[in-house]
């Protein structure tokens, strides 16, 4: 068990725009939010996946909705309704709150129900990294049913998913409901056990963008790498490093489509890397070899800081480090990539495995 | 005729142009109120010419705004109105400002009904008898200058409108900012944006008083223009209400009154100083702008501004042998005592250039014994992180006349990777003033409409209007206002039909 502390939350931040590979909306007004809750309510308490008691009721919550709108309407306390929705419909009181995202502002969300209600939060995810859609997580993929869901926002209306074909229904649902709520809502859902926490659940994710923001804002403290610093935080590998020469972006059916190439620089000189991105990138093609593919992760990272780069936020003339990590294993099984595998973005593929050495 | 006028730290600098052409030039320091040392570079300017009433407007950039947010001095006791409710209320206004900064305007915040969703829909109705009972308490409070900042209101200002009237009728002498007047979509930066405005109302129209006053005793009766961020003017009694808008002018006048100089539109202008480096790039006249938010007097907005590279390299670096080290340490201003060449002990950049041959400062028998060699290396590193940067504000892989400005400019060679052409215009020294000079006027809209009634053409055409409108108001001459840019971002995760539009608009002035 740990603490989230005030200062924690910039790590927190840090690092799940790191795991956010390009997407997951801007972690500034979530670490706001956060900040404001553990200054009125104190530190927030964080439970191991293995510290769950097998009476425990685990629910998940989240924020849906178009990043732009969640800069101008800023999110309250929906999370914390939706939760309180849940626990009336199913007439369970919730005993922990796990994020649905660790990748970008989601991995913040549960900090909000948390420090109102003293409930810990689990330290996982159902995604071990960014995805855009709700039924792409590893709850669902294992099993655990992806309702009943509630959907709040902020003036006191509620929506309940209470049956669903499956948790593509679920997404389709929510996100039409949250059009109508103005753009960004919260929500809460799938209660779960310990058991099914441990077992379809990416684990110590919350901790693992701790230690990586930990890891770039010590670096920059002391001056030293912070591409370094993070992979001796966590197992992964330089896949590239350049300058960006060349950017396509169109959004389509909400969605920021496009590419980016770099142009190698020192070890990678006359090489050339291409990222397909769909909000989060998914591609990365040295020369025209696929060598990361969702759901490997791809992450765009400023050479000299090691600050995350959104895929909003890319440009010429950057001067950027591409990561890459191995995806969560829950994500590898036929299962787990027919529903967040590169055939579920549209790429005629095959996954392999990132090679680490 | 019109004299251009740059107001910083140090010194006070004037030009008077004809037309394209710099006529005569001043530099004056810059005196503590700021009004005096205008008009004694005016006076010098304009005293001894029979071709006074030739001229027909005076261009100001000043730091003066800024400077009073950043030492926290004449700012107006002030408060911050959101109409919102039932929505963001875990963060209200000043959220997270500095202390000191929202100690010293009163910190004063309220939140009332009001507010619109993304698509136009009220989120609540204005309600008339809370914001008269907010007017009251405000006036208890000593307020005297306020902002107003409805969510969404730059897709729909109205209730920022209504508001403004009903406190208006309780509370007739304050002064009002409207954030749909000021900034884009992003809550937090726009109302902060306001709120950086409101506090510093008073003090703008203080200072535009008196220089006009001022001027008009010098005999000069013609319109006062303010430098704006973005590179276009405003006229006076605007900038009286809006002097946010002046607080970025000083490296966007530097910018443009150095492309004038050289004569480019499309550029990367790079400035080197004593102790750092600014690379900044220039499209069709105008200085790129940065896509990240940009604090002001550590208050987080999301201002336009000019994207500048900076790197600690400069005149004034010191130089260190085995390893070679270039910087970041500098002896800044005291490079003519400390550097070699002046008799000092320190090894600087500037001293590695005197003996490379390269610029002819102090006294080059001070630097005989640094060798040619290790002179020669280090300035290939000097040309190289110049280089560098000239690379990293470049918007493609092709290559881009580079403007050379500042004292600095002697540690690096004519011949530039990735530049079409190296130029070094002469006047540099005052091109802060020119820029102001040569500005012309502009508007810029940026909203998100929502494309249910309206198709993507149609949405396009009222920004574009709406712009040029906005370039009229400023003083533009309507037959030369064109559209200089578009850009469309559609919102991302939510596949309903809005779009958010940027259009700006820049004419001359009548």
């Amino acid at each position: 068990m740990w603490h989230i502390s005030e200062d924690d939350l910039e790590s927190i931040a840090i690092g799940a725009g790191i795991l956010g590979t390009g997407g997951g909306g801007n972690p500034y007004i979530g670490m706001l939010r956060a900040r404001q809750m553990i200054r009125e309510n104190g530190p927030v308490k964080v439970l191991s996946p293995n510290e769950l008691d097998e009476n425990d009721n685990i629910v998940c919550v989240g924020g849906i909705g178009a990043p732009t709108v969640g800069i101008e309407k800023v999110r309250d306390k929906q999370s914390y309704y939706a939760l309180k929705a849940i626990e009336d419909f199913t007439g369970k009181k919730a005993t922990a709150i796990i994020s649905n995202e660790i990748g970008g502002s989601n991995s913040l969300e549960p900090i909000i129900p948390s420090a109102l209600t003293g409930l810990p939060v689990v330290d996982a995810d159902g995604m071990g990294r960014a995805y855009p859609e709700v039924q792409m997580k590893t709850y669902f993929v294992y099993g655990v049913p992806s309702y009943p869901m509630a959907v709040c926002d902020e003036k006191g209306n509620t929506a309940l998913i209470t049956e669903a074909l499956n948790a593509k229904w679920v997404e389709r649902m929510a996100r039409s409901v949250t059009i109508q709520m103005g753009g960004v809502a919260c929500y809460a859902l799938a209660p779960m056990t310990a058991y099914q926490v441990q077992t379809t659940a990416v684990l110590d994710s919350l901790s693992l963008v701790k230690r990586l923001g930990d890891a770039v804002r010590s670096a920059r403290n002391t001056h030293e790498d912070p591409i370094e610093a993070l992979l001796n935080a966590h197992p992964g590998k330089v896949l590239f490093q350049g300058k960006i020469s060349d950017l396509d972006r169109q959004t389509t059916a909400g969605f920021a489509r496009g590419q980016v190439v770099i142009e190698g620089m020192d070890q990678f000189e006359s090489d050339k890397l291409t990222i397909e991105f769909q909000n989060e990138n998914l591609i990365a093609r040295l020369n025209s070899e696929v060598i990361c593919i969702v759901p490997d992760l791809i992450c765009i990272v400023d050479s000299e800081r090691g600050e995350p780069i959104t895929t909003e936020l890319l440009r010429y003339g950057f001067r950027v480090t591409v990561l890459g990590f191995p995806g969560p294993d829950l994500w590898k099984t036929p299962e787990g990539l027919a529903t967040a595998g590169p055939s579920a973005f549209g790429y005629d593929v095959e996954y392999s495995d990132l090679e680490l050495t | 005729m019109h004299i251009g006028i740059d107001v910083g730290g140090t010194n006070t600098d004037a030009v008077l142009m004809n037309g394209d052409v710099l006529v005569d030039k001043i530099k004056n320091p810059t005196t503590p109120d700021v009004t005096s040392g205008i008009i004694s570079c005016i006076n010098t300017l304009i005293s001894s010419r029979s071709d006074v009433d030739q001229i027909d407007a005076v261009m100001l950039g000043t730091t003066h705004f800024v400077n009073a947010l950043l030492q926290r001095r004449e700012l107006a006791p002030s408060a911050a109105l959101r109409l919102c409710l039932p929505a963001t209320t875990m963060l209200p206004p000043l959220v997270d400002w500095p202390d000191d900064l929202k100690n010293s305007i009163g910190g004063h915040t309220y939140m009332a009904g009001g507010g619109h969703e993304y698509d136009g829909r009220e989120i609540s109705s204005i309600d008339e008898k809370e914001l008269r009972k907010i007017a009251n308490q405000m006036t208890d409070e000593g307020v005297r200058s306020i902002s107003i900042c409805g969510v969404f209101s730059p897709v729909d200002g109205s209730h920022e409108q209504i508001a403004a009237e009903i406190i208006k009728s309780e509370t007739p002498d304050v002064n009002i900012t409207l954030s749909s007047e000021i900034g884009r979509v992003g809550l937090l930066e726009r109302e902060n944006a306001a709120m950086l405005n409101a506090c510093l109302v008073e003090v703008a129209s203080k200072t535009v008083a008196a220089i006009r006053t001022a001027m008009l005793s010098a005999g000069l009766n013609v319109p006062l223009f303010f430098s704006q961020n973005d590179g276009t003017l405003m006229q006076s009694e605007f900038a009286s209400h809006y002097p946010v808008f002046t607080i970025a002018s000083g490296p966007t006048n530097s910018m443009r009154g150095a492309a004038f100089l050289s004569g480019v539109l499309d550029a990367v202008i790079v400035d080197i100083g004593g102790t750092s480096t600014d690379g900044g790039m220039l499209i069709r006249g105008f200085p790129r702008e940065a896509a990240v938010s940009v604090d002001v007097a550590g208050v987080r907005t999301n201002f336009r501004m000019p994207d500048v590279f900076s790197t600690a390299l400069g005149g004034g670096s010191l130089i260190k042998q085995n390893p070679l080290t270039i910087g970041p340490e500098s002896v800044g201003f005291k490079l003519a005592s400390e550097s070699m060449v002046f008799g000092g002990g320190q090894m600087t950049a500037t001293d590695i250039a005197v003996a490379n041959g390269m610029a002819e400062v102090g006294d080059l028998r001070l630097v005989s014994n640094i060798e040619s060699s290790f002179a020669e290396g280090t300035i290939n590193e000097i040309q190289k992180r110049v280089e560098d940067v000239v690379d990293q504000v470049k918007i493609s892989a092709h290559p881009v006349p580079v403007v050379l400005v500042g004292g600095g400019s002697i540690l690096v060679r004519n011949s530039f990777d990735g530049a079409s052409n190296v130029i070094r215009p002469s006047n540099a020294e005052v091109a802060n003033a020119i820029g102001a000079a040569i500005s012309q006027v502009g508007g810029q809209v940026e909203k998100v409409y929502s494309l249910t009634d309206m198709s993507r053409d149609e949405a396009l055409d009222l920004a574009k209007d709406e712009a040029t409108q906005k370039a009229v108001e400023a003083g533009g001459d309507p037959k030369s206002i064109e559209i200089v840019d578009i850009e469309e971002i559609p919102l991302t995760y939510l596949p309903s039909n809005a779009l958010r539009v940027k259009v700006k608009a820049v004419g001359n002035l009548i």
